[in-house]
């Protein structure tokens, strides 16, 4: 259970949050851990994200990237790319927020008990990630092989370093990191993260993969799945698309016949196929 | 029991890359191959040697690297179990293009290039065989290159 954020009546009101907290994680990424002023508390699923408000500047969809922690409040980890994502990075602990939310599909874990979990993330990407792999070690039990392939830039742009040595050192888990870009001194995997798909051993008949960052990795690291024998209908890709509303009704965030913030971002590959090579949509 | 000692053409049958490949042909190259290990920090191979051999690594890691005056080299891909080090056998002037060195205590199969060349030349069925094993590793190894290329994690 997570603390609530709009108010229940009206999705388009913003709730007042505080950063009580600020870390900087890389040179352009910030993770603000959020307090609401008041109000009560509703569940989010890995996946979700929020609305933020940056008052006076804009509004902008973050993904939650902890939760399932009632003490902890919310966490959102941005990358400052832009106006809205600058002035969100930059809020000093003690300030303001507008918070609405959350909003969208989340990751489809509970269908996934007993199966193998493949997750595939890059960038800052692992952000909306992140939630899932700490529900899916939660209960490892409950899975299959799980596998976790993350790729970066370069070794200094990982994200997370600590989880990530924990998730490796302290669960049953097949964990790769790779880098596009390194000297010799990294002594990792260099490559894009889709060539790790094929030299990992998943069952790819009874296997669910969470796929989440930029489009163009996510959609190779799908033609992997897919060479690898993964059905469409078991590999999920998180979209991103611009929004307004998040509730469905503005349209901004159409994406071929879905709405990104309503039947999304989370969709499986099967209903997005036909959309996802398509230039403009 | 004695466990039965393994031909080299039944090891490398076991390889991803050999999977399903005629047994004629795996005895033929089997004639060319044997066991080598290196050491982390060892070279498999320097840019502009000659490439006269290739490798199926059985464990370990390798890097890719090229060389830059006066700085640390850049990796430009590291490969791991039953992949392939070495292409540049294939194409005249058969000299390799990068320096391969081990980063983990390596083991794999190496396989004299010259003579497979050779072989491949005297039989084009079996050169075929070859060409369409290697053909798909090498528009994969472009393809993941051009998405190193387009840097997708930076600002777009
Ligand atoms: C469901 C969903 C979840 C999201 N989760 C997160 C998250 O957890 N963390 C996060 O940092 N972002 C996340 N985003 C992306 C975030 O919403 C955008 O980065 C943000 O809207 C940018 O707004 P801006 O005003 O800062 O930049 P803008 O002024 O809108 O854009 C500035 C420049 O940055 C480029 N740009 C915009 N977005 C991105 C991007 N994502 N990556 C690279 N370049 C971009 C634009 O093309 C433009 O050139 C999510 C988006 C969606 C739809
Ligand atoms: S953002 Fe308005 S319909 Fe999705």
């Amino acid at each position: 259970m997570q603390a609530s954020q709009s108010t229940e009546e009206d999705p388009l009101l913003p709730a007042p949050y505080r950063v009580v907290e600020r870390v900087r994680e890389l040179d352009d990424v910030t993770t603000l851990h959020l307090e609401p002023r008041t109000g009560k508390r509703t569940c989010v699923n890995p996946g979700q994200f929020n609305m933020l408000y940056a008052f006076g500047i804009g509004e902008v969809a973050i993904s939650i990237s902890a939760a399932g922690e009632t003490e902890r409040g919310l966490f959102h980890t941005i990358r400052d790319v832009g106006k809205v994502s600058h002035a969100l990075s930059h809020m000093k602990e003690g300030a303001e927020v507008g918070l609405r939310g959350p909003f969208g599909s989340g990751w489809p874990i509970d269908g996934a008990d007993g199966r193998d979990i493949v997750i595939v993330a890059g960038g800052v990407g692992l952000a909306p990630l992140r939630p899932a792999i700490e529900a899916v070690l939660a209960k490892r039990e409950q899975y299959g092989r799980v596998t976790i392939l993350l790729g970066f830039r370069s070794p200094k742009d990982i994200l997370f370093p600590q989880p990530i040595h924990d998730w490796r050192e302290q669960h049953d888990v097949e964990l790769h990191v790779t880098v596009d870009h390194a000297d010799a001194d990294w002594r990792g995997h260099v490559g894009v993260v889709p060539t790790l798909i094929q030299r990992t051993n998943f069952d790819a008949k009874n296997c669910l993969a969470f796929v989440c960052g930029p489009e163009i990795m996510m959609r190779f690291s799908a033609q992997a799945l897919l060479g690898e024998g993964v059905s469409p209908a078991r590999i999920h890709l998180s979209m991103e698309r611009n929004m307004k509303c998040a509730v469905g009704h503005c349209g901004r965030c159409q994406f071929g016949p879905h709405f990104v913030c309503k039947d999304g971002p989370v969709f499986p590959l099967e209903r997005i196929t036909s959309i996802l090579s398509v230039r403009e949509v | 029991m004695i466990a039965a000692v393994k031909t080299m053409d039944q090891i490398l049958g076991q390889h991803r890359f050999f999977a399903d490949f005629p047994s004629d042909f795996a005895k033929l190259i089997g004639g060319c191959a044997r066991n080598i290990h290196f050491k982390p920090g060892e070279y498999m191979a320097r840019e502009e040697d000659p490439a006269d051999t290739f490798f199926i690594l059985s464990k370990g890691k390798v890097a890719l690297e090229v060389a830059v005056p006066g700085k640390s080299p850049v990796v430009i891909a590291t490969l791991g179990a039953q992949d392939v080090v070495g292409v540049s056998w294939l194409v005249a002037p058969y000299c390799w293009l990068f320096d391969a060195r081990a980063i983990e205590d390596l083991r794999a199969i190496s396989i004299d290039a010259k003579c497979l060349r050779e072989k491949c030349e005297a039989d084009h069925d079996l050169g075929y065989e070859m060409m369409k094993r290697f053909l798909p590793l090498l528009t994969q190894r472009l393809h993941a290159t051009r998405m190193q290329v387009l840097d997708v994690y930076g600002k777009s």
